[in-house]
């Protein structure tokens, strides 16, 4: 009948439909034909970015270094990145070796941040001498406010509980599990809730730069530390 | 700038001379050169070799770093000389650079290395010259190759799970690497027994058996025992299809796992089963239908998800493909011109087999193979001629791509074994840094042991004095981060302990001696509340006693070298505790 016929048509049409795309597939894969742009392949790509720095006299007058400190500092810099620039992941592979146990990487993504004034991607060597700058040599004034900018991840000019939360949590992350007492996990919020405590003058949920410094410059203590680490380079 | 402009300069300069009588305006005035231009020669020193260059020499190219004022941070005041801390015979080639203008790639380096160099110096590779360039973009993409390979396989297999993956997660990575979990093994293993199972079934079910009682004539076992091969057959296909819908749906990307090639095998290895089961019992149509049931062949090609080898020739063949496709065109190209020629050869010939050219075709392709199958054969003295000529050439034209499919062959056989190499390679270094880390860690602890944080004039200090300088900062900025979180590094040991006594206050005898030293910290629980108002008053004698004899580690001398380079990053790093200070909230100093 007629559907019989229809039937066994369609079978063979369907083992012929078959049949072809397997051919033309098998031509495909032979390169004989092909059906999109094939990508070509990679030429070999320039050398990534290289940056020359801005030249010795100039850093000299730009930064509180003297000449002998910034030619050291460079041969340091320049030997770990060739090209002249740190990117994020090299920045985090290089301070996670610092902190075996734990893991750095969240701080250092938000130390990364704070470094890259301009915010293009990656550190170069003047950024890098700037920040070093203020932190080693810089007034007491200047080194709270890079300390606040460390903290304001999205720079608005406020601390928030939250950006606090993620900085402490990071600090915390390098630690590593293996601590004594045993790391709980509300130890980070308590944290948190301690600092807002001493530095949210008005309790209005954030702090300002302004009762950060306030605050920072009343406590001896903290007053006190901030000179420790002028002899590090 | 193109390389090596900089000297013609002075000359396109002078000849602006021609152009002062035809000149409609007068001339700018030339800029004032500041810098002396008496030539010089400069010592640059790389390692202990001496290498003497005239200034303009390295002047040539200004955007690197020897043609730069770069250079001025390596410039020694002591000894008058540029100072390189880098390989020298490395540095023959890019000072050779630098005098001819052509940069070599020389051979027996490793590629890395001197593509280091090159990054360091900032010289950029494109510019290396013709005599060379093949070579380094050759060993740069076997390079590469390998590198990739090598992060693959890191990526691949035996990377622990992420913490909070989803069943589905779970489930792809249980059907793509069945070495994770022994369910996935078995899973693995039993669609392998399967898939052979079904093979077999399909294949023993057109030997002829014994013919049933009472017929003379031979049946194959598929149609005497029908409902038994109905019934293995029905089995096979449904653990496919299981199989196939879980992987479905735990594919990460569902249209991209459909197109794959191994879903195409599954799915055509159980559709004829299906189809059969649709089709309606009629004479006519099931015997178009019983040709669809070749594809149910198709599920041996499941087992290459099974089986290394067959990968592996798999991608022989992908890799091999225009070879292939060479081999293919030219084959028919040599098979229709010799089916022509043989057809109309043996045309005149009575009875001839050659009917017409694509009947021709048959024979040409048994000549050429060398198969020679007999059943064609050509009568006429022409044909025979010819028929000889079409042998000859068939053995030239297969044996010219086969060479190219061998060496692509052994390549990847070898890259293969080299990525097993690669994996157990990587096992040891993983293990040797773990062991690094421990290690670090361990110092930290037994530093702490020996009293590193009490005074100096304690009997403690002679075995302090052996570590050096790095070490005393490196522990100095983890205990500084100590002191901010306000917990203490412990080690594994300790810490299982601890969580197996479950209680905070606890120490061990071990470590009793922690405990002794740092005091308060134990404390830092109960005291939270007052601690807040306090905050630190305690620690400010501290402080001041303890950060004076700190410091008096952390004089670097500056003239010093060795570990100098490890402290400028590492003294960079203990600043970057600076943003620790403030949120210091132990009592002891930080």
């Amino acid at each position: 009948a007629v559907s019989t016929m229809w039937e066994t048509e369609g079978l063979q049409t369907f083992g012929i439909v078959v049949v072809v795309c397997a051919s033309l597939k098998l031509l495909h894969l032979l390169g004989l034909i092909s059906f999109s742009e094939d990508s070509v392949e990679d030429e070999l790509e320039l050398s990534a970015v290289r940056h020359r720095p801005e030249a010795l006299e100039q850093l000299e007058a730009q930064t509180r270094f003297s000449r002998k400190e910034l030619q050291i500092l460079y041969r340091g810099f320049k030997n770990e990145c060739p090209s002249g620039v740190v990117n994020e992941d090299t920045f985090k592979e290089i301070y996670s070796q610092f902190f075996p146990q734990g893991d750095a990487s969240t701080y250092a993504h938000f130390l990364f941040n704070a470094f890259d004034t301009d915010h293009n991607g990656s550190i170069s060597f003047e950024d890098f001498v700037m920040g070093l700058s203020i932190l080693l040599r810089g007034s007491v004034q200047e080194k709270l406010n890079w300390a606040f900018n460390l903290y304001d991840i999205n720079k608005d000019g406020y601390i928030t509980k939250e950006e606090m939360l993620d900085i402490i949590k990071s600090i915390y992350d390098m630690m590593g599990k293996c601590t004594y007492p045993i790391l709980k996990e509300e130890t980070p919020r308590q944290h948190v809730e301690i600092f807002f405590q001493k530095m949210d003058k008005n309790r209005d949920g954030v702090v300002t730069i302004d009762e950060f410094i306030d605050c920072c410059q009343n406590d001896e203590n903290i007053m006190r530390s901030m000179q420790l680490f002028e002899n590090v380079i | 700038m193109a390389a090596g402009v900089a000297t013609w300069l002075p000359f396109a300069r002078a000849a602006a001379v021609g152009w002062l009588p035809l000149a409609k305006k007068i001339m700018p005035k030339p800029p004032v050169d500041k810098k002396s231009r008496n030539d010089e020669i400069l010592f640059v020193n790389v390692s202990g070799i001496r290498f003497q260059t005239w200034k303009n020499t390295l002047d040539r190219y200004p955007d690197t770093l020897l043609g730069s004022s770069e250079k001025e941070f390596f410039y020694n005041e002591d000894t008058q000389e540029y100072f390189f801390d880098r390989d020298p015979e490395m540095f023959r080639h890019i000072l050779n650079f630098y005098r001819t203008g052509k940069l070599h790639y020389p051979r027996q380096e490793c590629i890395q290395a001197f593509d280091e160099e090159l990054a360091f110096y900032g010289i950029v590779p494109d510019i290396i010259g013709d005599c060379c360039m093949e070579e380094y973009r050759d060993r740069k993409k076997e390079n590469q190759e390998r590198l990739a390979e090598d992060t693959e396989a890191e990526n691949a297999t035996d990377t622990p799970l992420p913490p909070h993956s989803t069943s589905r997660e779970r489930l792809w990575r249980a059907f793509e690497n069945p070495h994770t979990s022994t369910m996935a093994l078995v899973f693995y293993y039993v669609t392998g027994f399967f898939i052979a199972v079904s093979v077999i079934a399909n294949v023993v079910e057109t030997v002829p058996c014994r013919p049933l009682k009472g017929s003379k004539k031979d049946l194959p076992c598929g149609e005497k025992y029908t409902l038994a091969f109905f019934c293995m057959d029905t089995a096979c296909v449904l653990i496919f299809t299981f199989e196939y819908l879980m992987r479905l749906f735990a594919a990460p990307s569902r249209c991209k796992f459909m197109r794959s090639v191994m879903s195409v095998i599954d799915v055509v290895a159980i559709m004829p089963y299906y189809i059969g089961l649709v089709m309606p019992e009629n004479e006519d149509v099931s015997g178009a239908f019983v040709t669809l049931r070749v594809f149910r062949v198709f599920r041996i090609f499941k087992f290459s998800r099974h089986s290394q080898g067959l990968r592996i020739l798999g991608y022989t063949l992908k890799s091999c493909a225009s070879e292939l496709g060479f081999l293919l065109f030219s084959l028919t190209m040599a098979i229709i011109i010799f089916a022509t020629v043989m057809f109309y050869a043996e045309k005149g010939t009575k009875g001839t087999n050659f009917t017409s050219i694509p009947a021709s075709f048959w024979y040409t392709i048994v000549t050429m193979t060398t198969l020679g199958y007999g059943d064609m054969v050509p009568n006429t003295i022409a044909g025979k001629i010819f028929g000889s000529i079409c042998s000859l050439s068939g053995v030239l034209v297969i044996a010219l791509p086969v060479p190219v499919i061998v060496s692509n062959f052994s390549r990847i056989y070898h890259q293969n074994q080299r990525a097993d190499k690669m994996r157990a390679q990587q096992k040891v270094r993983l293990a040797r840094i773990r062991l690094a880390k421990k290690g670090t860690t361990n110092a930290f602890l037994h530093y702490k042991e020996d009293g590193g944080f009490q005074d100096r004039d304690s009997d403690n200090a002679l075995c302090l004095k052996n570590r050096s300088a790095f070490e005393h900062q490196h522990h100095h900025l983890l205990h500084c981060l100590e002191k901010t979180t306000n917990h203490e590094f412990t080690d594994e040991l300790t810490f299982s302990e601890m969580c197996m006594t479950e209680s905070v206050g606890y120490r061990t005898s071990r470590s009793t001696s922690i405990s002794s030293q740092q005091g308060v910290s134990t404390s830092c629980c109960p005291r939270r509340g007052k601690r807040r108002a306090i905050r630190l008053a305690n620690s400010t004698v501290s402080v001041s006693r303890g950060s004076i004899q700190e410091l008096d580690t952390l004089q670097v001398h500056k003239t010093s070298a060795g570990p100098q380079r490890c402290l400028t990053l590492k003294g960079a790093t203990r600043l970057l505790t600076i943003g620790g200070p403030p949120l210091c909230l132990s009592q002891e100093h930080c």
